[in-house]
């Protein structure tokens, strides 16, 4: 099994990467030596036990928490020895992220929620609306501009999560449990959108609990007590 | 370079506009956490205005008298004083001589016009009223030093003086003393033994309730000043129950104006110095309202000082305010930081956008108190006739003060807002 180095287009590899957490006395190993790599317009599913490592990996993976040892290279570029702005440029122009609590901003309508990452890519007025009324249409809310996300359901929210985090065009998608707060019908139709995506050569990492959910990705993580226990490949 | 402008002012107008959406979520809680602000601005306008006010009434005073003036008083000395006071009657001599004069007017460059006054009071009649009249001795230099509208007739001219007439010009008040109207010019008025003929009825300023002396604020009327030393003489005698005071005083006081304000102190060191030579007793005074005006400044400066620390307190007061309610705002938004960090922003991004917000409301909260700070000497004006004044500064002041504050009691709330974990955030439900 080489969950090591593979041969193709990587977008993503960790090397004997650790996350450990000092508890008391104790330490918590979270992440505990894992070597992967993620190839470019790949679908991976992360599945384990809570307490896995599974939210840990995805942290790192989302550059919003560092490794205590180990190396991440992301689009080739060795981002573990980064500085806070340095990170922060690199989930914004490589990443998109979509929760499974949505986690939309309230006080601002669907355009400005999608509109976030171009604000902060320095985009002007008119152009950051016109790219977020198009991402809007493209995930069927172009009449919903205005709404504010309560006044939505939550598989509409979700798609202003997907649409917000294709609006700087990422070439990479961090989903956590993405459908976990949807019901099976509308949880399949995100999946569906996730899949167009991919299709569209979007590399695509998903966390989730669910079998079911995770046989929609090519690729199955299975993390166990900090390390990788085993990868299997979807066929379909 | 152009469009990058307007790119980063949008920019500006969206971050500005978006501090004012945030703040419109929570109207009232804004409101009363701009109160503090609003009360504190509020006041250092109105404080401002009332101390400008009351200064700029002083200062007003002091320049009806004349700012490029000197005034040298004959003042009796103080040993004298005390040789009266024991009661042994005998002339005293003292004061400015017509000589003192002369060498003033002539010795110094700086000065344009030189007014020498001889008081004299003498019973005064005209027609069947009959008063004790003031009586100024004086020169035509009197009218353009003191320039006061004519009434009727006209001041004392260069003839007056080389034909020693017997012409008398009233003040406005005195003419009033005196019943006189414009028709009394042209009568006789008799002063002491004397008469005279009306010629002339100019206005005059009184000055009730100030501290600053007018030249002519309590004289009825001008003569001559040769026509006062022929008829009158030097020496008054002051009878009192038991006792009698003879004083000879040749001139009163000694007015000097220079020409440029520059000049004013060390001409009147010069003055001083001269008269120092020929006088063994101190038995002069001089005042320069010059002085006096920057004196006046001075404690104006003082009391904008004493004012403006009062009003920071309460300042101080609404920007504690700003900041308590800032950090419980973070608390509350710690998912949408959280988020935000999450899709890009930096740290910095996070400060400023809270700074922002701080800003905003701290100069509305200005703005407001800025209204508030206008109005309220407009009745302080109105309810006790206090002079108030708004100067430009008093608006500019409180205006960066309330930006200071947004940023002063804004940036620990927004670093906070900036350090808050994106992870933790984010798991925050």
């Amino acid at each position: 099994m080489n969950h090591g180095r593979s041969t193709g287009d990587q977008v993503i590899t960790l090397e004997d990467a650790y996350k450990i957490y000092p508890m008391g006395s104790e330490e918590v190993r979270a992440l505990n030596g894992v070597s992967v790599s993620f190839e470019k317009g790949s679908f991976w599913a992360i599945m384990g036990q809570s307490g896995s490592g599974k939210s840990t990996m995805m942290n790192i993976l989302g550059c919003l928490d560092r490794l205590t040892k180990g190396r991440y290279l992301l689009e080739g570029e060795d981002v573990s020895q980064l500085d806070d702005d340095a990170l922060s440029e690199f989930r914004l122009r490589h990443l998109g992220f979509i929760f499974q609590s949505f986690n939309l901003i309230p006080q601002l309508s669907v355009q400005r929620n999608i509109e976030l990452p171009l604000y902060y890519l320095g985009w002007n007025a008119e152009k950051s609306a016109e790219r977020s009324i198009e991402m809007a249409r493209r995930v069927g809310l172009g009449q919903r501009l205005d709404h504010k996300p309560t006044q939505l359901s939550g598989g509409q929210m979700q798609r202003v999560a997907i649409a917000r985090a294709l609006a700087g065009d990422p070439q990479i998608l961090l989903a956590d449990e993405p459908t976990g707060n949807l019901d099976t019908a509308t949880g399949e139709q995100i999946i569906e959108m996730l899949k167009e995506l991919n299709d569209l050569g979007k590399t695509i990492i998903m966390v989730t609990h669910e079998p079911d959910i995770a046989e929609n990705a090519k690729n199955v993580l299975i993390m166990k007590d900090g390390v990788i226990e085993s990868i299997k490949q979807n066929e379909y | 370079m152009n469009t990058k402008l307007i790119v980063s002012k949008s920019k500006f107008y969206r971050d500005v506009r978006l501090g004012i959406e945030n703040l419109l979520l929570h109207k009232l809680r804004s409101f009363l956490t701009a109160l503090g602000v609003i009360f504190g601005v509020g006041s250092v306008v109105a404080m401002l205005s009332v101390g400008e006010g009351a200064s700029k009434k002083a200062l007003d005073e002091i320049k009806k008298v004349g700012s490029n003036n000197i005034i040298v008083s004959s003042m009796k000395p103080r040993e004298e004083e005390e040789a009266t006071a024991m009661g042994h009657p005998h002339a005293v001599v003292y004061g400015l001589k017509y000589k003192d004069f002369s060498r003033i007017s002539r010795t110094f460059e700086s000065i344009q016009t030189a007014v020498p006054v001889k008081e004299v009071r003498k019973e005064g009649r005209l027609g069947e009223r009959s008063l004790e009249l003031r009586v100024v001795g004086t020169t035509p230099a009197w009218f353009e030093l003191v320039q006061r509208p004519l009434e009727a007739g006209r001041v004392l001219l260069k003839s007056d003086m080389e034909q020693r007439s017997a012409v008398t010009v009233l003040t406005e008040y005195g003419a009033r003393r005196l019943l006189a109207t414009r028709n009394s010019v042209g009568e006789n008025i008799t002063i002491g033994e004397n008469s005279f003929k009306v010629v002339g009825i100019v206005k005059s300023e009184s000055n009730s309730g100030s501290d600053v002396q007018l030249p002519d604020q309590e004289v009825d009327a001008y003569i001559p000043l040769e026509v006062a030393r022929e008829y009158y003489g030097d020496i008054n005698i002051k009878r009192t129950t038991g006792s009698m005071e003879i004083t000879s005083v040749e001139l009163h006081r000694v007015i000097v104006q220079v020409n440029d304000i520059k000049n004013v102190e060390s001409t009147s060191q010069g003055i001083d110095a001269m008269l120092k030579k020929f006088h063994a007793k101190v038995d002069y005074e001089m005042s320069v309202p010059l002085a006096l005006l920057r004196q006046a400044e001075a404690t104006k400066r003082t009391m904008n000082i004493v004012l403006g620390s009062i009003a920071c307190i309460s300042l101080l007061v609404g920007g504690i305010g700003i900041m308590n309610i800032m950090l419980a705002s973070v608390t509350e938004r710690t998912r949408e930081i959280g988020i935000r960090r999450a899709i890009g922003a930096k740290k910095k991004q996070i400060i400023v956008q809270f700074l922002i917000e701080t800003v905003v409301l701290s100069t509305i909260g200005g703005l407001l108190g800025l209204g508030l700070g206008i109005t309220i000497p407009l009745f302080i004006t109105l309810f006790s006739g206090m002079p108030t004044v708004i100067t430009a500064f008093s608006i500019m002041l409180p205006f960066i003060i309330s930006i200071g504050i947004g940023i002063i009691f804004g940036i620990y709330p927004a670093a906070r807002a900036a350090e808050v974990d994106p992870i933790i955030a984010l798991r925050h439900e």
